[in-house]
């Protein structure tokens, strides 16, 4: 399926540490301010029971599903142990301050 | 072979103990049976008070459940006392007319309140000190009556008098004598625990001989022998007890004030023996648990033919089980011919200590206050230790000069290894040692499971907690300690370490404390968001980021990802405005379940998040907050507005608690309920704080809890007004916020606290201010409905709440 470029907002508009919920499409996408200005993007669903991610806490690298409190890496998508999985990672765009997923 | 078989007569503490004795010696031996006449299975009694004082249930005081007698094959005939002893034809008779033979048996039958043949005692209202029963009596009573009379100033009477107070009563002690306890202390100490014991609220009648107990059918009052009178609902007797010994005499026993034994607790009767309360040894009958438990060893190893020293007699101690009130003992406390004394007394601090030393020797103590040097006196004087080297000043004070001996005598860990640390189940310091290595054990309940030191009164419980570190050392203290995984520092440690380097931001903690994980976690950012608002709270920004999603969004999370809306309604109370208004809500929103909640409001349940800020403005009523750690919204009951039974107007306080608190964070939840009269219909007894109306004013229950632990609020105090019940509220509040561990509700936290503790700050006039005083200053200004903030605030319906759309 071909990407597109969708617009998510400019960046002081996302508050860091705090995720942002949006939905492409039937695509759920969490995207995330992190402390030090980065910003990177998940499918807004834990492997474990759909936990939404955005409203998750979010330390350095990492959200932890505030369901069940698994930690996923905001980097790769990776299931910290001792837990097990994989989330789906979306790229992010920077544009001047317009903040852009690929999805 | 048969085994032979062994009967105990009386299923008490003294009996029971010499039965577990002999199974720990040769199970094997004997095939037992136990005659019991009350309904319980062995209990001990000592903490009969403590049930009394709601710092125990009847649950926990029982010993040997059911099961033991199971697992032990032990023939307990329940409820169904013996009747008729024939030592001849070895056989028993009980009341149902059973017959049970044995080869030997054992007479336990302990003693009776005595109850003073005055007329009118045997009126109903009138009853003793002694059982399950009688306490659960008393308890009972407590609830519909207000005047209580406690016939005896001695251990038991002012247990129960102060047992009776917590109940809510109001309490008058009369007593015969000069001063208080006067057969364990002496004048001095009687008064200075006198004046202790009326702070407490106890109300106390001297010189007082009761003549006549007045009442038709029940008790209304007392008579004394000046003419004077009391009232009184309920009248209790502590005046002394009786060796239970009637089965005894009837067979034809040796009997004086108890069943006459010889130094093997052998009775005159070939095959049987007798321990106990009941029992009477060189003329000297025991009412304390130590010797019970001596004699009842002796008894194990004559009837295992171990060899055994013969019983000596006991050397027994006195304390007093009333929080606030620490008094200590032992031996012979009167002057006289060859008997001298040595004394001293802190005015400042409260606490008086009288030594009586003859031949060089101390032979009785008497401590007051500052009870924590009893070991060291208690072992001098078991030891008939030579104290002809030591001054009065050292003897008096186990610091300064002469202290270093003193100073080991009170160290458990430097004691000889068969030195007794728990005096009532006389186990050494040696046994717990053992025990500690060869089982490795690691707390002191478990100490007191395997050894049953610290299983009677308690006192040692300290001292084996000592003997614990001692044993573990660095194990002890290796064990995680941190709040969480990033850190080991406790929950005291941070806060002290905010306050001392004035720490105002999450990272300045992080990074000023080493926390391993440079952002914390889950765990641990909630918690040092909420120390520091509590710590500065005009420095500290509340930081967003920080909070768990339903703080952040003041909407509960659901397992679906979607959210509650449950708006306040203040002490239950709604009106058809606001239920119309919320129909239209759920209506318009496709609300998928809308339910009555727990603490009588009305819940909107799988709500989408982007819907939370219009179905707020739609809705124009303030959040409950049932999402959060803070201040909950207040049950109630109808009250004095409608019910038959209502004795004050219970919605309008909580409606007036729940306006004066709303919007206040606490460690975790704080939920409050108000009723009207004892029927408790808004479950006060299960809240954090529950207010119970009664006709004189309000009963205020902390610490309560209905979740994953239940746990019984416990009296805290009974006031007159509404104003002291909110202004308590409040300091609770405050004192909780200030030493609450994150996460931790007020149950555990008034266990950590200590419940005496807690309730002397809340009921000092002064304190309770200063906390009221904190509690505003750091919340002004904060208490606002959040969603009214989400309402009028464009910029946080787009940072929170908005679901953006590609």
């Amino acid at each position: 399926m071909v990407k597109r470029r969708v617009y998510v907002a400019k960046v002081e508009e996302l508050p860091p540490r705090i995720g942002f919920a949006m939905t492409v499409d039937d695509k759920k996408i969490a995207v995330f301010r992190l402390s030090d200005g980065r910003i990177k993007a998940l499918e807004n669903v834990s492997p474990y029971r759909q936990g939404p991610l955005a409203e998750g806490t979010v330390s350095g690298e990492y959200v932890y599903c505030p369901l069940y409190d698994w930690k996923i890496s905001l980097l790769t998508g990776k299931v910290q142990e001792p837990d097990e999985g994989q989330v789906p990672t979306f790229e992010v765009e920077i544009e001047q301050d317009d903040v852009y997923v690929w999805a | 072979m048969t085994k032979e078989k062994l009967l105990l007569i009386g299923n008490g503490m003294a009996g029971v103990r010499t039965i577990e004795e002999i199974l720990d010696r040769d199970a094997e031996r004997y095939e037992l049976t136990i005659i019991g006449e009350e309904s319980y299975p062995n209990y001990n009694r000592i903490m009969l008070s403590n049930v009394l004082q709601n710092k125990m249930t009847v649950e926990e005081i029982i010993t040997n459940p059911m099961q033991w007698y199971e697992e032990n094959q032990i023939e307990l005939i329940h409820h169904d006392p013996a009747v008729d002893l024939q030592p001849e034809a070895k056989k028993v008779i009980t009341q149902s007319g059973r017959e049970v033979h044995y080869d030997k048996c054992i007479i336990a039958t302990g003693s009776r309140s005595f109850i003073l043949p005055v007329e009118g005692s045997k009126l109903e209202g009138v009853i003793g000190f002694r059982t399950i029963d009688d306490t659960l009596d008393m308890l009972n009573r407590a609830k519909t009556y207000k005047k209580a009379a406690v016939i005896g100033g001695g251990l038991l009477g002012l247990e129960a008098a102060k047992g009776l107070v917590d109940q809510g009563m109001d309490v008058t002690v009369i007593h015969l004598e000069k001063w208080l306890m006067e057969t364990q202390l002496n004048e001095k100490a009687g008064e200075l625990l006198r004046a202790d014991l009326e702070k407490q609220g106890l109300q106390f009648l001297m010189e007082k001989r009761t003549v006549r107990i007045l009442g038709e059918t029940r008790v209304t009052g007392l008579e004394f022998s000046d003419g004077s009178q009391i009232e009184a609902d309920m009248v209790v007797m502590a005046v002394g007890i009786r060796p239970e010994t009637a089965l005894a005499r009837q067979a034809g026993l040796a009997v004086n004030r108890g069943i006459v034994v010889n130094d093997w607790m052998e009775t005159s009767a070939p095959g049987v023996y007798a321990v106990g309360e009941c029992a009477e040894h060189a003329g000297k009958v025991y009412g304390l648990v130590a010797p019970l438990f001596e004699q009842g060893k002796v008894l194990a190893d004559f009837l295992t033919e171990r060899e055994t020293a013969p019983y000596a007699g006991s050397t027994t101690y006195t304390s007093l089980k009333v929080s606030g009130c620490d008094l200590f003992s032992a031996g012979i406390i009167r002057e006289s011919e060859g008997i001298r004394s040595i004394e001293a007394y802190d005015g400042l601090a409260n606490s008086y200590k009288k030594l009586f030393v003859q031949d060089n020797n101390v032979i009785g103590i008497v401590l007051y206050g500052d009870t924590s040097e009893e070991n060291r006196y208690f072992k001098m004087l078991k030891q008939k230790q030579d104290i002809s080297a030591l001054t009065s000043v050292s003897l008096l004070s186990s610091g300064g000069c002469g202290g270093a001996a003193g100073a080991a005598d009170n160290d458990v860990t430097q004691w000889a290894d068969d030195e007794t640390v728990c005096g009532c189940n006389g186990v050494t310091k040696g046994t717990i040692l053992t025990a500690v290595r060869e089982k490795g054990l690691t707390s002191v309940a478990e100490v007191t499971k395997v050894t049953k030191a610290g299983g009677s009164c308690g006192k040692c419980k300290g001292m084996i907690g000592d003997l614990l570190a001692y044993v573990l050392g660095d194990k002890a203290s290796t064990a995680p300690t941190g709040i969480c995984g990033c850190t080991d520092l406790s929950r005291d440690q941070i806060v002290v370490q905010i306050h001392e380097k004035g720490l105002t931001t999450s990272q300045e903690v992080y990074r000023e404390l080493g926390f391993r994980n440079p952002e914390g976690c889950p765990k641990c950012r909630p918690a040092i968001n909420f120390y520091l608002n509590v710590a500065f709270p005009k420095e500290h920004a509340d930081e967003v980021a920080s909070r768990f999603v339903n703080e952040r969004l003041h909407a509960n999370i659901q397992n679906d990802g979607t959210f509650s809306v449950i708006p306040r309604m203040r002490g239950g109370q709604t009106t058809p405005e606001q239920l119309m208004k919320i129909a239209k809500v759920a209506e318009k929103y496709d609300v998928p379940l809308v339910k009555v909640t727990g603490s009588q409001r009305i819940g909107l349940y799988g709500v989408k998040k982007e819907d939370l800020p219009k179905m707020w403005e739609e809705l124009d009523m303030t959040s409950a907050q049932a999402y959060a750690k803070a201040v909950r919204s207040v049950k109630t009951c109808v009250g004095a507005a409608f019910c038959r039974f209502g004795t004050q107007d219970s919605m309008s306080l909580g409606i007036k608690l729940e306006e004066r608190f709303e919007f206040i964070d606490t460690p975790h939840k704080f939920k409050m309920g108000v009723s009207a009269c004892p029927r408790s219909c808004a479950e006060s007894a299960v809240k954090d704080f529950g207010v119970i109306g009664v006709e004189n004013g309000f009963q205020i229950y902390i610490g309560g809890n209905g979740g994953t632990e239940v746990r019984e609020a416990q009296l805290l105090t009974t006031v007159a007004t509404e104003q002291e019940v909110i202004d308590i509220c409040g300091a609770m509040l405050q004192y909780y916020r200030e030493t609450g561990v994150y996460a931790e509700r007020t149950a555990p936290w008034l266990i950590r606290m200590g419940f005496q503790h807690v309730k002397d700050l809340l009921l000092d006039v002064s304190k309770r201010a200063e906390l009221l005083q904190r509690l505003d200053e750091a919340v002004e200004g904060k208490r606002v409905n959040p969603w009214k903030k989400a309402v009028d605030s464009k910029q946080l319906q787009r940072e929170l709440y908005t679901v953006g759309r590609g």
